[in-house]
């Protein structure tokens, strides 16, 4: 009886216009977890389950080791100049190219791309030619007591060369979809440019900003290629987290190597839990604004 | 404030969008510019309120050369097709935007909420200062954009296709509405359409535009009654076309099925257009064009004929009364009591009015011969 019941309201259940058979359905929702498990969360829980292989004790003394504390400090560091100057230029660059025409806007297109197309290895190399004992720059700025190469400016302008797209990237689509009308309305109503632009551009992209800010940065603590060929790995001074971690994973402490790992993907984990926080804090006005 | 254009043309690309076209839009007049798409009429709107740079010609405001002002500065109150509402910001800040932005004369922020309700007031949306606006319907966010532009006291109101957006209700309810608010606030106001019937019923005065020139300036009467080109014609109301040829002051189709007089247009091919009106069906057994019906249908209390006339079996449509039956295939005789014929003349187009009177003069076909091919 039961089952019959059961099986009328399943022929009576009307057929989705879009959408699979409940077998396909489920086959394709486990491709899609078993892939996540394995190439997303496998790796995380490897991570923490090596760094405290050894015990906790091992675990603590590789993160307190004075030349981890420094290595944090200077990752932090970066992050914290190039963050900010590429939501500078970011912004700059995404409200030239999406609000105005003008020539060669294109070839600047193409430009903001580049630190995606190179190799990281390449654009350390770049700042190497650009700044080393034989170029034109690096004499002339270590006459004046500036030393750009295996130095913390180095790893800055390299970090700053290597995150450069994300902030433009994520706004450019963004700005150029929602065009320039309400621009142009607030100049006709008065408004200046810079007023314009806090309360009319600004508040409009500001969660694709955020979006490239937080990718950004999670980038600029991670970054390794062009950082390792400009740092110039000296321990304590110029070691950044990820080369510290290539060190000590080369000197076979595998375990402090995972320990300091963690603490990078702890960063990172942060931030995506900063991100998901202020999206439900603001998830009102966000949805407003999509409705519109 | 008077709004004076003059030789204004602009190009994008390769193609002209305004070629030197200059117009005049008096102090508390409501002029509609109405074209088809991409006729231009947005392009010089949008010249006229500074938001785009013509290549060459010069806006004025009252006598003032608007070439050096920057647009904040021009005190003109624009209101975009697509509304472009402030979508974070709630009505009564959107509408408040412009006197905030002020740096002479800025009013206190009480004066500020107290001007906003009275604006939300005429606009009749009181009550909903605290909603955004994707809480809004269509109609409403129109409205919100219009009290918005009307907080700065602006000297001249632009509004591209205000109503473009919007379903055929609402719009209708907007147009009278928009019309009282002209008529109680007196702004000059210039508004871009593509639907003649809003330009006709909205509008003072109603330029016409067709690829970046003006064809024609005049009152909603004129236009329809006298319209300047055969492209107004066309464009105002329903119309049909026929080739015709003018010799002698006559213009004919296949030498006799239709013979008017046609005053002093000169000799040559020309065009006859016709309105519904303009034809009438003979039912006194006079003399007529001989036609065969092709089709009807059935508009409000009249019947749409369409025959066709002629070797080449032109097209005629016009009313008849819906008491009358006509069938499909039907033979019947209709005679022209107007219309105009437009010929190649020196300046564009010669133009003849053909009166109730003129069509006396008709030689009326025989009708045997071509009917019966």
């Amino acid at each position: 009886m039961t089952e019959a019941t059961a099986n009328t309201i399943r022929i009576n259940k009307p057929r989705q216009a879009i959408g699979e058979g409940p077998r396909t359905r489920f086959a394709l929702i486990a491709i899609a977890l078993v892939f996540l498990a394995l190439m997303l969360i496998a790796p995380l829980v490897v991570v923490f389950f090596e760094a405290f292989s050894r015990g906790l004790g091992v675990y603590i003394d590789a993160l307190a080791m004075p030349d981890t504390m420094s290595a944090l400090q200077l990752t932090l560091l970066v992050a914290a100049i190039a963050v900010p100057a590429n939501l500078v230029f970011g912004v700059a660059a995404s409200w030239a190219i999406a609000k105005f025409d003008f020539k060669g806007k294109s070839f600047l297109l193409t430009l903001i791309d580049l630190p995606f197309a190179v190799s990281p290895v390449v654009s350390g190399l770049v700042f190497v030619l650009l700044f080393g004992a034989n170029s034109v720059l690096g004499p002339w700025l270590a006459d004046m007591g500036i030393q750009v190469l295996f130095a913390v400016p180095g790893i800055v302008i390299a970090t700053i060369f290597i995150t450069f797209p994300f902030v433009a990237r994520e706004l450019i689509p963004l700005m150029q979809q929602q065009g320039s009308s309400e621009e142009e309305a607030a100049v006709s109503l008065g408004a200046g440019g810079w007023r314009t632009f806090f309360l009319v551009t600004l508040p409009n992209v500001k969660w694709g900003l955020l979006y490239g800010v937080l990718l950004c940065n999670a980038r600029a603590m991670g970054e390794f290629g062009a950082v390792s060929v400009v740092s110039g790995h000296i321990r304590g001074q110029t070691n950044t987290l990820p080369l510290h971690i290539e060190i000590l994973y080369n000197d076979n402490k595998a375990a402090a190597a995972f320990a300091v790992a963690s603490l990078l993907a702890m960063l990172a984990l942060v931030t995506l839990a900063v991100k998901t926080m202020l999206e439900a804090r603001f998830a009102g006005s966000l949805a407003a604004q999509r409705r519109h | 404030m008077q709004v004076r254009a003059e030789n204004i043309s602009k190009r994008y690309a390769s193609m002209a969008a305004l070629d030197d076209v200059s117009l005049t839009v008096g102090s508390g007049e409501l002029v509609a510019l109405l074209g088809p798409s991409g006729s231009g009429k947005t392009t010089l709107l949008r010249t006229i309120a500074g938001l785009e740079v013509p290549d060459s010609g010069t806006v004025f405001y009252n006598d003032r050369d608007t070439s050096q002002m920057r647009i904040q500065d021009r005190g003109v109150g624009f209101v975009f097709q697509h509304y472009a509402l402030f979508k974070h910001m709630k009505v009564m800040d959107n509408i408040a935007f412009g006197l905030r932005a002020r740096k002479k004369n800025k009013p206190k922020e009480a004066e500020i909420r107290r001007r906003v309700l009275e604006l939300l007031d005429l606009v009749q949306l009181s009550g909903l200062e605290g909603r955004f606006p994707s809480q809004l319907s269509g109609g409403q966010r129109q409205r919100v954009a219009l009290a918005r532009a009307l907080a700065i006291e602006p000297s001249v109101l632009l509004l591209d296709e205000p109503f473009g957006a919007l379903d055929a209700r609402v719009r209708k309810d907007l147009r009278r509405w928009l019309r009282e608010i002209h008529e109680r606030t007196g702004h000059t106001t210039l508004f871009v359409t593509h639907d003649q019937e809003e330009a006709l019923e909205l509008a003072d005065r109603v330029v016409v535009m067709s690829k970046g020139r003006i064809e024609q300036s005049a009152t909603p009467d004129e236009i329809y009654d006298t319209p300047a080109t055969p492209f107004v014609f066309s464009f105002i109301g329903e119309s049909s076309v026929i080739p015709v040829a003018v010799g002698n002051g006559r213009a004919t189709l296949d030498e006799r099925v239709i013979d008017l007089d046609v005053g002093t247009l000169p000799d040559g091919p020309a065009q006859l257009y016709l309105r519904p009106e303009d034809v009438a069906m003979v039912t006194d057994g006079g003399p007529g064009i001989p036609g065969l019906v092709v089709s009807t249908r059935r508009i409000g209390g009249m019947r749409r004929v369409t025959i066709e006339c002629g070797l080449a079996r032109h097209r005629i449509e016009f009313d008849a009364p819906a008491e009358i039956p006509i069938a499909n295939s039907q033979r019947l005789q209709v005679r022209v009591i107007g219309g105009r014929v437009y010929g190649a003349g020196s300046e564009g187009y010669g133009t003849e009015k053909l009166a109730a009177s003129a069509t006396s003069d008709f030689k009326w076909a025989k009708a045997e011969g071509w009917l019966d091919r």
